[in-house]
């Protein structure tokens, strides 16, 4: 017997009104500033799409654009593949595991603009660590407050440093989950240690590893206080990033209506990969 | 195919074992021919499993040796021994389909795809998975995996011997008599050497010729079914066989005879000497109601359908039987008989009468 009881909407109201004001509220004011322009003393005239079509079109949209797919590729590149490997060399037993275990989610416990602030030092040419050895121990001209590539290189570096442990630490999950009896029948059959991986490990992580794509994706697609701490976005405007550019036009040129609709389209573009990834992985599983 | 030969196998999981609780298999000497059907039957932690996984090369004995025919497989790797193994849940390899995962033990010892069409043809049809081939393995049930990884231990031909752990576990109640019975045709079919380990004796006195019972990491008595049910070696063996287990007395020996709750009982033959704490042991199944024998009463009446288990009480101790046919009211007054030819007197749990000729 199906029984009709409307009482249950007066539960979700709680949640529906926080969800409200901490997203939807806040989410619909951006929406109203996207399509409106203003000359100040809080006037407000309709725009229309115009901001869109303004951003849709404009160089330095997709140079941001191009910046922040680029260095999102890098990591995922980066960070997946090294993040299973270092998963799969793990101890699965032992005194070790939790050292490692510790050691893993170390960097991962410091906040963005520590991280941020620490990696400016570490490589500063004439005070910091890594920057002294490599110009003055080693010779190599390394500066990233001048040189864009070494700025990418810092910047790649110090983002594979903070994040790869999630993904390693997500693997590691998905792997101890594997029973004993999946590595002996493996033996018996004689499979090569590839297949092992392929046949065994690579399915049951894949899971694991549509989480750790998915997070890393949408946290470095979104990454702005470690780069704002280390680079600005420079040199020039080398390391800006879709969210740095997005507060220059929000806070530094204070152009409300220009930076509400790049926040829609940003978000729009996070939404749907996410959607779009995670449909394609998932789409077996219910069979 | 091969005769399996265990010779004075130990085993410790310490690196250092001190006394010979360090060991999870005591002293194991053993020999299987060629294509039999063995059981290794036992409790939990009895050691059957670190048996199986010696045997199958998952494990190095700390000490002793494994031949397969003659040849010491000791310290060969589990792919080289040329075995099969079941486990207790069933492993397949999920993004492959049924076909794949079957062939797959024979594509990577490099068979060409003839070959392997044809095998693995051979066995689904055995297995009766055929017009499941082209699935995918993720989506099987339970008992159709496990049917999968059979197939995966029988598909090659130069498997010395396959062997199972539990594999029934996880089936439903309705499908493992179903399976059990396929395992033994199959059995009948491939003919190979086939070692099941299980701690239900159904299992294992349906799947075997010949049965091991284990029980601390040492092997108490090997013997087909029949033995082990009509002539225990030892008190563990007639417990854990049989539903409800033997009864075991406690007794006196004295003037070469045994005496319970002070009446002689005429056991199956003469007394062989020795000490240890003796007890008489005689299964429910021996015991009869009646008016002549030991004075007892009955204490509570099971009815398990096709007959009834009697609790009867002697002075303090219970002895079970096992009646036919109608059976006496709770609290009833009653004589116990045993059947003489299967009764039998044990010191320290071994067996110490002398069987009749």
């Amino acid at each position: 017997m199906k029984t009709q009881n409307q009482k249950a909407w007066f539960f979700v109201l709680p949640v529906l009104l926080l969800v409200a004001f901490n997203a939807l509220i806040p989410m619909m004011t951006v929406v109203n500033y996207s399509v409106q322009e203003t000359f100040g003393n809080n006037v407000f005239f309709w725009h229309g799409v115009g901001w869109f079509e303004d951003l849709l079109n404009s160089e330095r949209f997709h140079a941001a654009l191009g910046r922040q797919i680029l260095f999102t590729t890098i990591i995922l590149l980066i960070e997946i593949p090294l993040g299973i490997v270092i998963a799969l060399a793990m101890p699965r037993k032992g005194i070790w595991v939790p050292v490692c275990l510790v050691l893993m989610a170390l960097p991962m416990l410091i906040p963005w603009n520590v991280v941020g602030a620490m990696w400016n030092i570490f490589t500063l040419p004439d005070i910091g660590l890594l920057g002294y050895l490599m110009n003055t121990t080693l010779g190599i001209d390394y500066d990233m407050t001048q040189d864009p590539f070494a700025a990418w290189v810092t910047i790649v570096t110090m983002d594979v440093w903070h994040w790869t442990s999630l993904v390693v630490l997500l693997c590691y999950a998905g792997l101890v989950s594997i029973p004993d009896a999946y590595y002996q029948a493996a033996k018996i059959d004689g499979a090569s240690s590839w297949s092992v991986f392929r046949y065994i490990q690579l399915p049951k992580m894949k899971q694991v590893l549509t989480i750790a794509i998915l997070l890393r994706f949408m946290d470095s697609f979104n990454i702005y206080t470690e780069v704002f701490v280390m680079t600005g976005g420079g040199p020039g405007n080398s390391t800006t990033f879709l969210s740095i550019d997005l507060v220059k036009i929000a806070l530094g040129q204070f152009d409300l209506g220009p930076a509400a609709a790049m926040s829609l389209i940003y978000f729009a573009i996070t939404l749907l990969v996410s959607w779009l990834f995670y449909t394609l992985m998932t789409k077996d599983d219910g069979k | 195919m091969a005769k399996i030969t265990l010779s004075d196998l130990k085993h410790s999981y310490y690196d250092n074992p001190k006394g010979p609780d360090d060991y999870a298999l005591k002293e194991i000497d053993l020999e299987w021919s060629d294509g039999g059907a063995y059981a290794l039957l036992g409790p939990s932690g009895c050691g059957k499993s670190t048996l199986l996984n010696i045997i199958s090369g998952l494990l190095t004995p700390s000490n002793g040796k494994i031949l397969f025919d003659d040849k010491d497989v000791t310290h060969l790797p589990p792919n080289q021994r040329n075995i099969a193994q079941v486990f207790q849940f069933p492993v397949i390899y999920d993004t492959m389909t049924v076909f794949d995962n079957l062939a797959f033990p024979l594509r990577n010892r490099g068979v060409d795809e003839t070959t392997v069409n044809t095998r693995v043809m051979a066995i689904a049809e055995m297995l009766e998975v055929t017009d499941m081939m082209g699935k995918k393995a993720a989506g099987l049930s339970p008992d159709n995996k496990q049917k999968i990884s059979m197939g995966r231990g029988l598909v090659r031909d130069d498997v010395n011997v396959v062997m199972f752990d539990e594999p029934l576990t996880v089936i439903d109640p309705h499908l493992k008599w179903k399976l059990r019975s396929k395992l033994k045709e199959l059995h009948q079919k491939v003919r190979a050497t086939m070692i099941y380990v299980t701690h239900d004796q159904t299992e294992a006195l349906t799947f075997a010729d010949q049965v091991v019972v284990m029980q601390d990491g040492e092997i108490v008595q090997i013997g087909t079914p029949v033995e082990l049910f009509e002539r225990p070696a030892h008190t563990f063996v007639g417990h854990f066989i049989g539903s409800p287990g033997m009864n075991v007395l406690p007794c006196e020996v004295r003037d070469g005879g045994a005496f319970f709750e002070n009446t002689l009982i005429t056991l199956e033959g003469e007394i062989e000497q020795g000490t240890g704490t003796a007890q008489i042991g005689v299964r429910p199944e021996f015991v009869t109601l009646g008016d002549h024998g030991l004075p007892a009463f009955v204490h509570k009446v099971s009815d398990v359908g096709r007959h009834a288990v009697v609790e009867a009480k002697v002075g303090h101790e219970t002895v079970k039987a096992i009646i036919e046919g109608e059976a006496p009211l709770q609290g009833a007054a009653t004589h116990l008989s045993f059947d003489p030819s299967k009764t039998r007197l044990y010191r320290d749990g071994w067996i110490a009468t002398r069987a009749a000729e």
